[in-house]
């Protein structure tokens, strides 16, 4: 069965069809062509999947694993991806502390880490290591062992702090 | 995913009758956080699927009558434990839906599925036995009350009927002076499924604040006897289970020793199987060690309010 929804990705309005029993993974994947988000466990585990996604109504967007999310419930949604973390041309200041501490090697969790990390600091700004582990809790990395990862999102907080000054 | 339709009922009388008809072939839907994993593993194969979220009430927190706080059954994790009314009435709750897998799954995870998948191992459970949830559930007859304790028949049994769906959870006033503490272990500190969890809530005994059912509860606290000591064990029993003794025991003696003892007979009340997860002897010797930490905490942060001259004033 199909069903014919509008959502908004990364900024841009669709009007979709989309089968009942597809996810908003495959959604994004394989109608959209946005394969910066990744297929990991396909069972909620693993994060690599991440993206925002702000409901129709609801106050802010909040992280979710997209293979958690049948692509007809997207209706009327607003979805920010690893695509749409750039601003005017510049990276995000998670991308860039990533970058600048090596918290990215095989590169295959840090699309869902950088989404779900940039929803940890909108909602709280200066978070402990603690706060940052608990909140990263859902997201597997299998090669840096994750010192640098939380590093990088310490920078970026310090960073996004220093800029709302 | 094997193909299946979504539908989005428009009323309650249609997704019972829709869930009726379906016998079996079609599943009820909420955060399909479990659901989904089954369909993909191939143990379910359902041709339609109901999603609930869309009717009145499924996600609204609110106090109802008598100061009872009605959680919509499809209110997420997330909801919950960040809802102001849950943080200051029922940390307790707010405690074990914080305990569930990761934060952004607990952005679809809700509490309700938590309750009708009825694993023995889930995390609301040992709060929702404490705090004397009831369960709303709606069928094509009428909609009708339950304990929660009634609700839970065995591992993935429920007392739903066919047609009917969890509405809501209602909780009754918290009293103002009680403690909880959420206690579980897993495989890893945090995110993981329990292999054993507690539940411990204590009611100092201080007045109701405007419910109405003060009678019960005015009585203050003579030094190191406690009123109203819940204990609650998830996943070392087919449901979640009260340890009712152990709670007799704390009630009457709240001293080291005492605690010891109720930690003890907390493990007695298990009735844990070895299984993929953890074993039995390990289950039952770890519910004494989270009995014994939970009464702790509840305990520890304000002996104060054991002192009898602290119950009418400015604690």
């Amino acid at each position: 069965m199909s069903h014919t929804i509008a959502l908004t990705v990364n900024g841009e309005r669709y009007r979709l069809d989309v089968a009942a029993h597809h996810s908003l993974l495959q959604l994004l994947r394989e109608q959209l062509v946005l394969t910066g988000t990744k297929n990991g466990c396909e069972a909620g585990e693993c994060g690599a999947c991440a993206v925002l996604i702000t409901w129709p109504g609801a106050a802010r967007a909040e992280p979710v694993n997209s293979c958690m999310v049948l692509a007809p419930e997207a209706d009327g949604a607003e979805i920010v991806t690893i695509e749409g973390l750039m601003h005017d041309g510049q990276l995000d200041p998670l991308q860039q502390a990533f970058l600048a501490t090596g918290a990215t090697q095989c590169g295959f969790c840090t699309p869902g880490i950088l989404v779900n990390a940039r929803a940890l600091l909108d909602r709280n700004p200066d978070p402990s290591e603690t706060e940052i582990r608990e909140a990263l809790v859902g997201n597997l990395c299998r090669c840096t062992g994750y010192i640098r990862i939380i590093e990088a999102v310490k920078i970026a907080a310090r960073a996004g702090r220093e800029a709302e000054r | 995913l094997q193909p299946f339709d979504y539908v989005v009922p428009k009323s309650h009388a249609e997704a019972s009758a829709l869930l009726v008809e379906g016998n079996g072939t079609i599943r009820p839907f909420m955060g399909g956080t479990d659901l989904l994993i089954r369909m993909r593993g191939g143990f379910i194969r359902p041709e339609r699927v109901i999603d609930l979220k869309a009717l009145p009430g499924m996600c609204d927190i609110r106090l109802g009558e008598q100061g009872w706080l009605a959680i919509g059954a499809a209110c997420t994790m997330n909801a919950v434990a960040l809802h102001p009314l849950v943080q200051q009435h029922y940390d307790l709750l707010a405690q074990a839906c914080n305990a569930v897998a990761s934060y952004q799954l607990r952005n679809r995870a809700t509490v309700g599925g938590n309750i009708c998948n009825a694993s023995p191992a889930a995390d609301t459970a040992p709060a929702l036995y404490c705090l004397d949830a009831a369960v709303e559930l709606f069928g094509s007859d009428s909609a009708r009350r339950l304990p929660i304790a009634e609700f839970f028949l065995g591992p993935g049994k429920t007392a739903l009927r066919p047609g009917e769906f969890l509405t809501a959870i209602h909780l009754p006033p918290a009293p103002v002076e009680a403690r909880g503490a959420f206690g579980k272990l897993g495989r890893t500190k945090v995110g993981d499924i329990s292999m054993v969890s507690v539940a411990v809530l204590v009611d100092f005994g201080l007045p109701i604040a405007d419910f109405g059912l003060a009678e019960t509860r005015t009585i203050h606290t003579p030094q190191s006897t406690l009123r109203n000591v819940r204990i609650a064990l998830g996943a070392v029993g087919p449901t979640p289970l009260r340890a009712s003794e152990a709670e007799a025991a704390l009630a009457e003696d709240a001293s080291p020793d005492g605690v010891k003892r109720a930690a003890d007979l907390a493990a007695a009340a298990a009735r844990p199987i070895d299984d993929i997860r953890a074993s039995a002897a390990y289950r039952r010797a770890m519910v004494a060690v989270l009995t014994r930490r939970g009464i702790e905490a509840v305990l520890a942060p304000s002996s104060s309010v054991l002192r009898p001259s602290s119950a009418g004033g400015a604690a």
